[in-house]
């Protein structure tokens, strides 16, 4: 058997309750991001990018459109002979089974997908982020200093340090001491919730960890205290680039308005990295003798007769003639029709704005539910 | 239906539009700012439930070969069937289309169909393949033919086949080629169906002649002899054989009813290609009207009247109207284009002023990369 050097497993089994209606009917790593790609799309790319060539996507909460997405993973050109994408749900064993309790247990649950490729390590992603990374880069770090897990961190303001996982260091980046949202932070190296182990130690551990019924089974909470408790190496991988857990509406609308500066870090016209999804075949964007656009990313495929500025827009949106989107993110296929203000909205996929409406009254951000029909003319918020 | 092959032939005549031919067949000529000349007429076949299509070119055809890579995106990468591509490799003069065909007869008659729809790729439209199929088997005739009634034949379809069709019968009485002598003329769209031992008697008898005869011809020579069912297409259709006739069909499609016709349609979507490029973004102070932007694209000066293929560059007060702009090209500050066709990877340098007219678009060729 061909073993592989590194084989990646991405969690993709949240819910993210708090994108609200966004997560209604798929997970969040399913979320359309960007004009154009799915949240998971990052975690994806970056794979596919840094020559990993087997990666298992963990899911659980509402995992269709996840599963349709990726289907048999050709955009990210993990359709491969040995290895390729293999989606892994829960599943019912002699014994019974077992939803997946916790990050660690859903690892543990797929050691027999793991053993198949008998890696000599093992990736471990989180499906909802947004940002660009060579785990190339993060795996020569790894086996320089031979670690049994590294961590990616990045350095945070200290006022919000408390949101996150801390990481205490060395001055040679070994992980001292971990602590989960600290009340008083000792530094603002943050867990980007990236970790590399050696297999064969992860293995140990998720078993040990497996045993422990008073466990949350979770990498931050259990697996990696334990290792440290245990005296093994752990060291702290200082990424410095955009990152973002887009777990909020206002992080997630934030996140698609920083692609609108000029020189936005996500870097989405970067040639040697760029970010894979799944395309369509439907014609160019037609921009209308009338149509004013500033500040926007429009996908193919609209129509804009109208008004767009500062906004994010997907495939298949028609922004009719004197109409005016601003600060707002069209999902694929909503029809904005004639005369209709939408302002700092969040439109999702399918939603008709009839005629002489408006949505959105620029304070806080409207989200409009998939498939709505927003009709009667007046206000909506 | 009975179950059909299709066989793109395209030995297409490029006299005249050798501009944008230098280093790709017609049928691989960007079209529509982000489609190719083939896509129209491989995405109808397919649209029609066709999945075996064999594709013969002649030579330079790199650009087509990636273009069509195994077939993908129009569905025909299959265990069964799917994509041919024959091509000569080296040019060679005494080689003629049919013996092209023949010389890869073994891919004929190994196919399961026994009815053939034989067409070109250079006219562009947007065909129900099945109602020409519906047509041809209630005909009972042994070849269906294609047409096209024009109102524009003195300045398009130059050099295409024009057929006598009587207008009571619809019988089809000669042929003969489009020289351009008045505006109203049936255009043969190059689309035959027959069976394939038809086909094959055609291209034995084609190349049993020592001369170059166009393969067509012999078909045609069967008028009286053979019975010929004609199909009159109604549709938006224009042959892309000229750099004029390239260039009034790209403005075509900025117009609402021949885009809606061509690319909006539920049931019959044009394929092509898929590149992974970001949404294009617009950028404060630019002004956009009337035109088709693929994705990728950065714009931040002046559009107008104009397609843009995927990944262009416009920048600060440059101006381009009327144009065709292809896939990777930059245009620098405040350049001015109008009525111009920059082929793909050209940079344009600031302040240049380029202009073309209507009916004489100037062509700007395809950087060579390998200089």
């Amino acid at each position: 058997m061909i073993q592989k050097n590194m084989v990646a497993l991405i969690l993709a089994g949240g819910q993210g309750s708090r994108l609200g209606a966004m997560t209604k009917k798929t997970a969040k790593p399913a979320v359309p991001f960007g004009g154009k790609y799915r949240i998971i799309d990052f975690a994806l790319s970056n794979c596919s990018n840094s020559g990993i060539d087997t990666v298992g996507i963990l899911t659980q909460y509402k995992p269709q459109q996840l599963s349709t997405h990726i289907g048999i993973g050709t955009p990210w050109d993990l359709d491969r002979v040995h290895g390729g994408v293999t989606i892994l749900p829960p599943y019912m064993s002699e014994a019974g089974g077992d939803w997946y309790s916790g990050t660690a247990n859903a690892v543990y649950q797929n050691l027999t997908f793991l053993d198949q490729y008998n890696p000599k390590y093992v990736l471990i992603l989180s499906g909802d982020h947004i940002y660009k990374m060579d785990y190339r880069k993060m795996l020569a770090a790894h086996t320089a200093a031979g670690a049994k897990a590294t961590i990616a961190v990045i350095d945070v303001p200290i006022e919000e340090a408390s949101r996150f996982g801390i990481m205490n260091t060395d001055s040679d980046g070994r992980i001292v001491s971990f602590e989960e949202k600290p009340r008083e932070p000792k530094s603002t190296l943050a867990s980007m919730g990236i970790y590399i182990f050696t297999y064969a130690d992860l293995k140990k551990y998720l078993r040990e960890d497996s045993l422990n019924h008073s466990s949350d089974n979770d990498f931050g909470k259990n697996i990696i205290p334990s290792m440290l408790s245990a005296g093994e190496k752990l060291i702290a991988y200082r990424f410095d680039g955009y990152w973002k857990d887009v777990g909020t509406v206002e992080s997630f609308w934030e996140a698609n308005m920083d692609l609108l500066k000029a020189d936005n870090e996500v870097k989405l016209f970067q040639n040697d990295w760029k970010l894979y999804t799944v395309t369509g075949s439907i014609p160019s964007q037609y921009i209308g003798p009338d149509a004013s656009l500033k500040d926007c990313l429009i996908s193919e495929g609209c129509v804009i007769m109208g008004e767009v500025e500062h906004s994010v827009i997907f495939p298949g949106v028609t922004v009719g003639a004197n109409s005016r989107v601003v600060d707002s993110i069209v999902m694929e296929g909503c029809t904005i029709e004639e005369n209709v203000i939408v302002n700092k909205s969040i439109l999702l996929e399918g939603v008709t704005v009839k005629a002489n409406n408006a949505v959105g009254d620029g304070a806080g951000i409207a989200v409009i539910e998939e498939g709505r029909v927003l009709s009667g003319g007046g206000f909506m918020k | 239906m009975k179950d059909y092959m299709a066989i793109l032939n395209l030995a297409e005549n490029e006299n005249d539009i050798r501009a944008l031919t230098t280093n790709r067949p017609i049928a691989s000529v960007p079209i529509g700012s982000r489609y190719r000349v083939i896509d129209f007429m491989l995405s109808n076949l397919v649209n029609a439930g066709i999945g075996n299509v064999g594709i013969f070119t002649e030579s330079n055809s790199r650009s087509l070969a990636d273009h069509l890579g195994t077939g993908k995106p129009w569905d025909l990468n299959r265990k069964n069937d799917g994509l041919f591509l024959f091509n000569h490799g080296l040019c060679n003069l005494m080689y003629t289309d049919s013996k092209l065909i023949k010389n890869n007869m073994e891919y004929i008659y190994r196919s399961k169909s026994k009815d053939v729809i034989l067409c070109s790729s250079y006219m562009v439209c947007n065909m129900d393949f099945t109602d020409v199929i519906r047509s041809h088997e209630d005909s009972d005739a042994d070849i269906t033919v294609v047409y096209t009634h024009t109102k524009n034949a003195d300045k398009e379809f130059s050099n295409c086949f024009t057929l006598d069709i009587d207008p009571a019968t619809k019988e089809l009485r000669g042929a003969g080629k489009n020289i351009g002598i008045g505006p109203e003329a049936d255009v043969c769209m190059e689309i035959f169906l027959m069976t394939k031992e038809r086909l094959t008697d055609f291209i034995y008898k084609s190349t049993s002649l020592t001369s170059l005869t166009n393969f067509y011809n012999l078909i045609f020579d069967q008028i009286g002899s053979l019975k010929f069912n004609t199909y009159r297409f109604e549709g938006y259709v224009s042959c892309i054989n000229t750099v004029s006739s390239y260039f009034k069909s790209n403005m075509d499609m900025l117009e609402p009813d021949v885009s809606t016709e061509l690319f909006r349609s539920n049931i019959r979507p044009i394929f092509t290609k898929i590149k992974d490029e970001p949404p294009t973004i617009y950028i404060k102070g630019c002004r956009v009207g009337h035109s088709l932007i693929a994705d990728g694209c950065r714009i931040e000066g002046t559009v107008t009247d104009s397609l843009l293929g995927r990944y262009v560059d416009v920048e600060e007060g440059a101006v381009v109207k009327n144009s065709i702009i292809l896939q990777n090209v930059r245009i620098h500050k405040n350049a001015r284009l109008s009525h111009v066709i920059i082929d793909k990877n050209v940079d344009i340098d600031e302040n240049t002023e380029l202009k073309g007219n209507e009916f004489f678009p100037l062509v700007i060729e395809k950087r060579n990369l390998l200089r």
